[in-house]
């Protein structure tokens, strides 16, 4: 009875008490509502910054990475730099999606949608930052394992490089086969409610026939759970496979055992930083304040800081343990990064990373929508950063003072990170506007009196 | 005009899961409800037997594992042997990022591709979708739907029991009619 009583004293997931209706019309209603002039310009801007990354990427093609400010001994610079901020951005939507769906953590129905789109479109970034850095970007197909590569070789599976090829294939791949199987019943929905025959038809097309049957529920929800058990373990392994492109290495500040967990730590801050910077934008955009609400806001601010600690203590722990060792190339390294040439990313990334999330500390200011659209900046900014810190120090000042070197991109490098932000806000918009941006059906399944109240269903319930 | 068969409406969850049982109790097989989302223990009302999903998926999973060690143990040690840095040409040790990988993926695979053998999707058209309050099951509605080839099905039995379980609106849909 205690239990019953505390989960009615709990906020409500959804305000304002909608019926089914109420939430079928709400949500299923952005795609018939007509693009409003906020809309249209945030479209044509992304949309613009798409395309000049994208010519960016193909000025690279046609004339080689000689474009970019790399350099010999930095042979990795913004390229690999933006592969893992954004490979990293995508984590926090499988984590919400799987991990909290797994835990049953209800408050994730409502955003699950969005960050796992989010994820996607991240993913597809990550690909083409790594796709555009391998110099002669049209031999692709030499990185999958295919007969009559050159000289009949295959590709060489003892390398950390393969393994990543298959980790964030896998990744987009399973991401994407769970988005859309979340997707279908929602699509259903939209074929239903849409008045224009053509909308009807698309929807119709991609919802599969779907009818609502129980008879298909029922496999579906299996099908659900396992996908969610799948990409649960890749959350955990996706970033530490990235962190292998380092650690397998034997750089001086790469070569450390702390890298995977340190990783899947920083790919969740950044990624839940990204969700809360995005979420505050579309709540305000479609009006959907009654569903994603200060708790959801809140709920993720806490994982912030949470994840922020860990990542701070990553940084104090790499920084110890290179000074214990006694490896004077790994001392050195840490030391240099801190004071060195680039002390200016390194401090950025502190204040950034550890500093600016504590202010999470105090319900007040998780709850203020302005706090926690800065801080979610500041963290974007600061994980970055991270990332640049990593591979530009231990590259620039190795083992040997004769061939230090130092790196600054060109403005190809800045234009294609530009326009990977306009890949991914041109999809993130077309997906608020065309796709059922909160998942209907599984907001419906946890609304109050959804659920029947048996005797038998009692015990499951609490 | 061909009978698909009938419907009945319902708008409370625990309406439909106690007609559940009774039409599942009255020995019907060809059925069906449907619902805006998934309601717990109606499948259990409705005697719907466990889903052999997990199955499929398990031996997708081990299809991918296997895919994995046979693909690198073969193309590095038997088809084109190449030394690099005094590296094995196959060891289990280096193989697990892969192995792991291409489990999970030919699993995933094997789910989504099983789910849609099971439910049999796509299949763009249901036969009750002529009618109009169907469609309410995509939204605020529960339905329930007895088709006309069951074994058991005669249409004022089915008439009675949909309206005896308390279902409103109960109706007969026919073939390519447009009902209102």
């Amino acid at each position: 009875m205690q239990t019953t009583a505390i989960r009615h004293e709990r906020e409500p997931l959804i305000l304002g008490n909608p019926t089914l209706h109420d939430i079928t019309a709400k949500i299923a209603g952005i795609a018939e509502s007509k693009p409003n002039m906020k809309f249209l310009t945030a479209l044509g801007f992304s949309a613009t910054l798409m395309a000049w990354g994208i010519g960016c990427i193909l000025y690279t093609v046609f004339n080689g990475i000689g474009v970019w400010g790399l350099n010999n001994p930095i042979g990795w610079g913004w390229d690999i730099t933006n592969f893992v901020f954004w490979v990293g951005i995508g984590h926090a939507g499988t984590l919400i999606s799987a991990i909290l769906f797994l835990f049953r953590q209800k408050w994730r129905t409502a955003i699950n949608r969005s960050a796992e789109a989010m994820t996607i479109f991240a993913v597809l970034n990550a690909t083409t930052m790594v796709l555009s850095h391998t110099g002669r970007q049209w031999l692709f197909t030499w990185l999958i394992p295919t007969p009559g590569n050159q000289m009949n070789m295959w590709t060489n599976f003892r390398s950390p490089l393969e393994w990543d090829v298959f980790a964030v294939n896998t990744y987009l791949l399973v991401s994407l086969m769970f988005w859309f199987i979340g997707m279908v019943p929602d699509l259903a929905t939209m074929r239903e409610y849409v008045k224009s025959n053509i909308a009807k038809k698309v929807y119709t097309i991609f919802s599969l026939g779907w009818d609502g049957s129980m008879r298909k529920w029922h496999h579906y929800e299996m099908a659900y759970m396992i996908l969610a058990g799948l990409s649960t373990p890749l959350v955990l392994s996706v970033h530490s496979v990235v962190s292998f492109d380092f650690t397998v290495g034997i750089l001086p500040g790469w070569h450390t055992t702390i890298f995977p967990p340190y990783f899947v730590a920083g790919a969740i801050f950044s990624g839940f930083a990204m969700v809360v910077t995005l979420l505050v934008i579309a709540r305000e955009i479609l009006d959907l304040k009654e569903y994603i609400t200060l708790k959801h806001l809140d709920n993720m601010n806490k994982i912030i800081l949470a994840t922020g600690m860990m990542v701070g203590y990553a940084y104090a722990m790499e920084m110890f343990i290179a000074q214990y060792s006694g490896n004077k190339y790994e001392g050195f390294v840490f030391l240099n990064r801190a004071t060195g040439d680039y002390a200016w990313a390194y401090w950025t990334m502190v204040l950034c990373n550890v500093i600016s999330p504590q202010v999470f500390w105090f319900a007040k200011l998780r709850r203020s929508i302005p706090v926690m659209f800065v801080i979610s900046i500041f963290v974007n900014i600061g994980m970055w950063f991270e990332r640049f810190t990593i591979i530009s120090t231990s590259l620039h000042h190795d083992f040997l003072p004769s061939s230090w070197g130092y790196y600054s991109p060109t403005w190809v490098e800045v234009s294609i990170f530009a326009g990977t932000f306009g890949i991914f806000l041109t999809l993130f918009l077309l997906f608020a506007k065309f796709i059922p941006v909160i998942a209907i059906a599984e907001v419906k399944g946890v609304m109050p009196n959804a659920q029947p109240h048996h005797h038998h269903d009692e015990h499951e319930e609490h | 005009m061909k009978a698909v068969g009938v419907l009945g409406n319902f708008t409370d969850v625990n309406a439909i899961v106690s007609a559940a049982s009774k039409v599942n109790e009255a020995g019907y097989t060809s059925w069906d409800c449907f619902t805006p989302y998934p309601v717990h223990g109606l499948d259990k009302a409705m005697g719907v037997k466990r889903t052999i999903l997990p199955y499929i998926s398990f031996v997708g999973g081990c299809i991918g594992l296997m895919t994995a060690i046979g693909l690198q143990s073969w193309t590095g040690a038997v088809d084109y042997k190449l030394n690099i840095g005094g590296k094995p040409l196959f060891a289990l040790q280096f193989s697990i990022p892969i192995d792991f990988e291409l489990t999970v993926l030919v699993c995933a695979i094997s789910t989504v591709v099983g789910l849609f053998h099971l439910c049999k999707l796509p299949t763009w058209w249901n036969p009750f979708q002529s009618d109009k309050g169907f469609a309410k099951a995509m939204d605020d509605e529960f339905v329930i739907g007895i088709y006309a080839n069951d074994s058991r099905y005669h249409q004022e039995n089915v008439i009675a029991l949909l309206q005896s379980a308390g279902a409103t609106d109960v109706r007969v849909v026919h073939e390519g009619e447009e009902h209102n």
